[in-house]
């Protein structure tokens, strides 16, 4: 037992705002239909998933700091703040948090509004526009929303790097920095997130939206979740390719020999999913794939894949979930959510 | 890094050390050329040339002389090509250091590193591009690629063979120091014997239009602590540390430059882009840096501060000088290196990490040039002239956009 535990998750995705809207969604299995974004200019329009608006717009989006601030940061709050209810914390949080939040293409938005506007006259680009491009933007909002997160820290990478979060979350409760701690997963769409994803493979489509996971050392409701296991990030370099570094991640993972749930990150490429669809084809156990109906939503998505997986758990349909994450361009990591208590 | 930690977190944490140090800055590329100019106080300002100002409030930045051709390495022709300016000077800094510390090649070697744009050169161009509908496509998946923060990380692993966890912190102006400290709680909790660490930064179009947006950029000479201040100066460069155990460098008998001693880091929720008025976060990493390394005001003998030359970020972080040092601010020197070769964001606590190692090693204090009267509000003297001096414990301040704050300490070794 490690002694880290799930306190709560929360999800905003294309499917809507909530863990339970990216359930059922996901019984459902239908991919969420895209909405076409115009290019700037004319051209093509570009399909994404985009996270459905708040209608009416809630009493925690009026907070000031959320005023002006870019969709990912709104995403990210949503996903917080229904894993803060699910762990019964009040607002602000009685304990110190931690936050960790992962961002790929982060805050995309802002950044090509301002960069248009440099273009066009750099004497009057919005000086409001450029501090909300920053990375750790959104990570500043949410903290400041919260009001109780004296560590926090913005990672970049591909999506495994979400669950490089989650380690970094587990060895600050271990070492005692903080209380609880956060792990977010954010992104938003754009035109140009649209454009570049199709440099890559013309049948992936760029999803918004985030999700939250709330580990803790305290004693959580019998029975909890417990996260149990993260791999190493396996890197891919010339001398580990993608297959093998997706191989490493499977050999380190602990597997029961019941099987289980294993919740992968396949997006619905045959090319961009061939590492990680040869490396579980003897996999005997049940299996979700969340971006094959919700969407590329980077590292938003490997948020998803782990609220899924917490959620199944939590509701009794396993007692073993593996989250399998090949990224695409840095790192394959794996991490295994088992179900404590009866 | 695995979870549960492969190795046992030790009972008492080791002691963290640096074997090798790479730097590229505007005053140049290597330890030896920055040490004369740090020493020196030899200021590295001059127009942009890099991209057009003309229509800008401020038109002045600290750029690096890059060398067309890259340090030898493993990588491929085809790789290097493809490398984009920050990942030219992340190479030139790893690959000092990686010479100086003599380390193999190895399959479990962590990187962690802080930026705040990663390759945004490229993608600017990827946006000039997309946004023309008659612009060439070609190449756009590779600057789409290069574009991202850690694709300069994988270049390391390829450069110098080696395979291990990338990390990359983005926490705006600290994520430099956020990097090495990162590092030095993978060593001190015994889940790696050594680290790679650094930051990097290269000028770019937009992040030098964000900051003349919000008119923080000096329109004279960035002078931090300067009663008539006026702004920050942009530069870019790249450091890279490599840290490890004590006893992982006596075992090979490596050369120590000096001690990670301490680190705090801190999130001041205040604002998006302002310190709290009274630097509070900013003292608490620094009481926090201070307390893991069981020091007090009295042991630290330099201060490089964030010092940027902005008004509100000056006043903030002298107040929390003020407020930590007590007794001692009387006689505890300061100075910003930013005031020699501007701001450097991601790569700036790296950089004046390495700054800290030098004032160590060499035992001078670096100065800032042309300082005309130092604000009132600082109750510590500035350095204003190249001072020999005795320094067996630096620290080093790093505060950033978002309410970021962390503060290293390095010791004398030897």
């Amino acid at each position: 037992m490690s002694g880290i535990r799930v306190a709560g998750v929360g999800a905003v995705s294309p499917a809507g705002w909530g863990t339970a809207a990216l359930r059922a969604a996901l019984e459902q299995g239908t991919p969420i239909l895209p909405t076409l974004v115009p290019r700037p200019g004319g051209g093509q329009a570009l399909p994404v998933r985009e996270v459905p608006r708040l209608v009416p717009v809630p009493a925690w989006a009026k907070h000031p700091r959320l005023r002006r601030a870019s969709p990912i940061t709104l995403h990210a709050v949503g996903a917080v703040r229904e894993a803060l209810s699910m762990a019964g914390s009040s607002e602000p949080p009685a304990k110190d948090l931690g936050l960790i939040l992962c961002l790929l293409a982060g805050c995309v938005q802002y950044t090509e509004r301002f960069f248009g506007e440099v273009l066009r006259d750099p004497a009057s680009a919005s000086p409001l526009l450029f501090p909300e491009t920053v990375f750790n933007g959104p990570a500043s909002h949410v903290a400041a929303v919260l009001g109780r997160t004296p560590l926090t820290y913005t990672l970049l990478g591909d999506p495994s790097v979400f669950l490089q979060g989650l380690d970094l979350a587990a060895e600050w409760l271990a070492a005692g920095y903080v209380d609880d701690c956060l792990v977010v997963g954010a992104e938003e769409t754009s035109w140009l997130l649209a454009d570049a994803l199709l440099q890559f493979d013309h049948s992936v489509q760029a999803a918004g939206g985030a999700g939250a996971v709330l580990l803790t050392r305290t004693p959580t409701p019998s029975p909890g979740v417990e996260l149990e296991q993260v791999t190493d990030l396996q890197v891919y370099a010339q001398a580990q390719s993608r297959p093998a570094a997706a191989g490493r991640m499977r050999a380190m993972l602990s597997e029961s020999a019941a099987g289980g749930l294993l919740c992968d990150s396949r997006v619905g490429s045959a090319r961009l999913d061939a590492a990680e669809t040869r490396v579980w084809r003897d996999w005997p156990g049940a299996r979700v794939s969340p971006k094959l109906v919700l969407g590329e939503g980077l590292m938003a998505a490997s948020a998803w894949q782990c609220v899924t997986a917490i959620d199944a758990l939590s509701r009794g349909q396993h007692r073993v979930a593996l989250i399998s994450v090949v990224g695409q361009n840095e790192a394959a990591a794996g991490a295994r959510f088992v179900r404590a208590g009866p | 890094m695995p979870f549960p930690p492969l190795r046992v977190r030790p009972a008492k944490p080791p002691r963290v050390v640096v074997t090798g140090a790479g730097l590229v800055t505007p005053l140049g590329i290597g330890w030896r050329v920055n040490a004369d100019g740090f020493r020196a106080g030899r200021a590295a300002f001059g127009p942009v040339r890099r991209f057009d100002v003309s229509r800008h409030r401020a038109r002045t930045a600290a750029e690096v002389d890059l060398p067309a051709v890259l340090p030898p390495t493993r990588l491929t022709p085809k790789q290097a090509r493809r490398l984009d300016r920050a990942s030219r000077m992340l190479l030139w800094a790893a690959h000092e250091a990686w010479e100086q510390s003599g380390w193999e090649a190895t399959t479990d070697l962590p990187v962690v590193l802080g930026t705040t744009s990663g390759g945004m050169s490229l993608g600017e161009e990827y946006y000039r591009r997309a946004l023309d509908g008659t612009a060439s496509r070609r190449g756009q998946a590779t600057r789409a690629l290069h574009y991202l923060a850690h694709l300069p990380a994988r270049i390391l692993l390829e450069a110098f063979g080696f395979l291990g966890p990338i990390c990359i912190i983005a926490n705006a102006c600290a994520s430099g120091a956020n990097a090495l400290g990162r590092a030095w709680e993978l060593l001190r909790a015994g889940r790696a014997e050594r680290v790679l660490t650094g930051g990097y930064d290269a000028l770019s179009l937009l992040v030098y239009s964000g900051f003349d947006s919000l008119q923080t950029i000096s329109p004279t000479r960035c002078r931090p602590f300067d009663a008539d201040r006026d702004g920050l100066t942009l530069g870019e460069g790249a450091a890279v540390l490599c840290l490890e155990t004590q006893e992982a460098a006596e075992r090979r008998a490596a050369t120590v430059l000096g001690e990670l001693a301490g680190y705090g880091h801190r999130l001041d929720p205040h604002h998006l882009t302002q310190p709290h008025p009274q630097g509070d976060a900013a003292w608490s990493a620094m009481d926090e840096a201070c307390r893991v390394a069981g020091l007090g005001p009295a042991d630290v003998d330099y201060l490089n501060a964030h010092g940027t030359g902005t008004p509100l970020n000056d006043v903030a972080e002298a107040l929390a000088i003020n407020r930590w040092a007590g007794d001692r601010a009387a006689s505890l020197p300061v100075s910003s290196t930013k005031a020699v070769i501007g701001h450097l964001l991601g790569a700036a606590g790296a950089v004046e990490a390495v700054v800290c190692l030098q004032a160590l090693r060499e035992q001078w204090l670096p100065p800032q040039p042309q300082l005309g009267h130092v604000d009132p509000i600082c109750q510590f003297p500035v350095v204003r002239e190249p001072t020999h001096a005795r320094v067996e414990v630096a620290m080093s301040n790093s505060f950033g956009f978002g309410g970021t704050n962390a503060t290293l300490i390095f010791r004398r070794w030897g």
